[in-house]
């Protein structure tokens, strides 16, 4: 119990030691990370030559619509039946105890419900205006066709270990769905997929949770190093996944639907209170998202953030969740797959819409009465009430209707970073322990290295952070949807094969 | 086809009596015995994603150690004591199960022990006997 106190009074003094130091200490970080990442961040997010378009961007958008189009619109079609099957009507009672569509769900949503609902919606509205909700919402919808392709295969493809664990994702389905079909490049593509996936988890599922968390820490606490939250995060993540502290983890995991569910309830209050904005509100959506209203680069503009921010949320495409519900136990494949396009769902069109209304509803962004423009700053971002971006601007937007809230977003953003920092932490090492093999020390040194990375994260600028985070998410979204393009014909066969069962009563209702 | 008893066994010595009780009743009536022991498990419960990785070996094991630790040493002292004596391991609610284990086997009466907690601890947590007697389909015995 004494190394408590002694832990504190240390962090206390290395705090009070380093106020004159540690600013320096976070701008080593912040200009040698920045300087090292920028061609990659810039060869990403390059424009289409001769237009203002990312071509990462257009590369999402055509995905998810090809697979919208090729499955005959399959989020639409199926979700009365992908809700079936989570509330467990097609579970065979004799496999209770085996993970079930719920919990796969649930555990899926909770890495990536978090940090892109709150700081990342703030960051597209803060930009993009309002509009950038509609296409934020739009991709959402789209982006459930890639999540299905990608999760059917990645339960399809899983690899069996001799043990009974399993694991498997995109770098699976690579090598084997390639096999099948006789295509070749399929181990190129499952290694450069894994090289993405580790940067990442590093980058998106790692620096960008500490980052926004100190962030946070820092808007109620008051400013004080990042480098600190960064040692604090790293020392618990370290506990968990190294030193096998799991009832951290198990009630995190327990703890973050709540969290969830609280912020969606606070956030759907603060629009009853407002319920005379509601219509407004969507009016400046509607007409932000074909005007631009002013912000910077327009409707592109708008549209850009919104579906940057979309993906950034729901991974739809990326190959994370491919990883996530592969563990699942079923004999239909393609069920997986149904449920997995709830995600999309309930991550951007639902949450991510809720932060967005909120921030828009209560005045956040600042317009310019005589104009009917937002005011924007030299940097091209709108101005808003209070100058805070990220997650900030929400923490605003839901403390002008609650003073408290920021208390409740803190725990909240902190809960979320975690858990997402945990998922990213089991995507990244499936896909580290596949490049470098399966091992006591190979798992080891990944996860040191993830914990390295949470200190670097917290010490940077969001500038650079973000622009890392996104680049190395995308840069997965790109070798994993040449892949669908490929193996999506084998995933129409299983839905097929499926439907028409289905219909015949083959396929069993049990409940 | 003989009557079929359920008995909910939990590996309690509160659990060995209804088992003896209900082995004696089942050699009064000429029935069967089904002994169901529930392993408490909710589709609807959070996972780590290594938990999730990891679930399919952990239920072997625990299938594993129910099967020795408490079916296994029932089979050992009934056997060949003119009751025939099926057995099943499940995983869900515990009165769920029983009472769908019941059904499915068309059992005429269900026997289960009891903890013998009283006021508080039953008032906060319930209990799984009391319950039982309120839903059972069938005739239910709870033997102290």
């Amino acid at each position: 119990m004494k190394i408590i106190p002694r832990v504190a009074t240390t962090l206390a003094a290395l705090a009070a030691a380093s106020s004159a130091s540690a600013q320096s200490i976070d701008e080593t970080v912040n200009a040698v990370f920045a300087s090292s990442t920028g061609w990659f961040v810039n060869f990403i997010f390059a424009p289409i030559p001769g237009t203002g378009f990312p071509w990462i961007v257009a590369w999402l958008v055509i995905a998810a619509s090809l697979f919208t189009l090729y499955f005959g619109f399959i989020q639409f079609r199926v979700i009365r039946h992908s809700l079936q099957i989570v509330s467990g009507k097609y579970s065979d009672p004799n496999d209770a105890g085996e993970v079930s569509h719920f919990q796969a769900l649930a555990t899926a949503l909770s890495g990536t419900v978090g940090l892109g609902n709150i700081a990342g919606v703030a960051v597209a509205v803060g930009i993009g205006g309002a509009g950038a909700t509609f296409w934020m919402i739009l991709a959402g919808l789209l982006g459930m066709a890639s999540k299905f392709t990608e999760c059917t295969l990645g339960v399809k493809y899983r690899n069996e270990f001799a043990n009974g664990t399993v694991s498997g994702g995109p770098m699976y389905y690579m090598t084997k769905g390639f096999a099948e079909r006789g295509l070749p490049g399929g181990k190129f593509l499952a290694i450069l997929f894994s090289i993405f996936c580790v940067l990442g988890a590093l980058g998106g599922g790692n620096m960008f949770q500490a980052n926004q968390a100190h962030e946070q820490l820092a808007g109620v606490f008051g400013a004080y190093p990042g480098w600190i939250t960064g040692v604090v995060f790293a020392g618990i993540v370290f506990a968990v996944i190294v030193g096998g502290l799991k009832s951290i983890a198990q009630v995190t995991e327990k703890v973050v639907p709540f969290m969830g569910i609280l912020y969606v309830g606070t956030a759907l209050v603060i629009l009853l209170m407002n319920v005379q904005h509601i219509g407004p509100a969507f009016g400046q959506i509607i007409d932000g998202a074909f005007t631009g209203a002013g912000v910077a680069g327009g409707v592109v503009g708008a549209l850009i953030q919104g579906f940057k921010r979309a993906a950034f949320s729901n991974e739809a495409g990326v190959g994370s969740a491919a990883i996530a519900h592969s563990a699942v136990r079923t004999k239909e494949p393609i069920t997986e797959g149904f449920v997995s396009l709830l995600e999309p769902f309930i991550d951007t069109v639902v949450i991510c819409t809720m932060t967005a209304l909120v921030i828009i509803i209560t005045g956040q962004l600042m317009i310019d009465p005589t104009t009917g423009d937002y005011i924007l700053n030299e940097a091209g971002r709108i101005v808003t009430l209070d100058g805070s971006s990220g997650v900030g601007l929400t923490s605003a937007a839901f403390a002008s209707a609650f003073s408290w809230f920021p208390y409740v977003l803190m725990v909240a953003v902190l809960l979320f970073a975690f858990s997402t920092m945990l998922s990213w932490s089991y995507y990244g090492l499936k896909a580290w322990t596949y490049m470098f093999g399966e091992g006591k020390n190979q798992e080891l040194s990944f996860k040191i290295l993830f914990c390295l990375f949470i200190v670097i994260g917290a010490s940077a600028n969001l500038g650079p952070v973000i622009d890392f985070s996104d680049a190395a998410i995308f840069a997965m979204a790109v070798v994993n949807i040449t892949a669908l393009y490929f193996l999506m014909p084998i995933v129409k066969r299983e839905l097929n094969s499926y439907l028409t069962r289905l219909r015949s009563g083959e396929i069993k209702r049990f409940h | 086809m003989p009557d079929t008893i359920v008995v909910a066994c939990d590996g309690s010595d509160a659990s060995a009596r209804a088992l003896d009780f209900a082995h004696a009743r089942a050699k009064q009536i000429g029935g069967d015995l089904l002994v169901v022991h529930v392993l408490e498990w909710s589709p609807y419960s959070f996972l780590t994603p290594d938990e999730i990785a990891e679930r399919h070996v952990r239920r072997k094991e625990e299938l594993a150690r129910a099967d020795a630790a408490i079916i296994g040493p029932i089979i050992a002292k009934y056997k060949d004591k003119g009751v025939k004596i099926e057995t099943a391991v499940k995983y869900g609610h515990v009165i769920d199960t029983l009472i769908d284990a019941a059904t499915t086997a068309n059992a005429v009466e269900i026997i289960s022990g009891r903890t013998g907690n009283s006021g508080v601890m039953t008032r906060v947590f319930g209990s799984v006997a009391g319950t039982l007697a309120q839903v059972s389909p069938v005739p239910c015995t709870i033997v102290p």
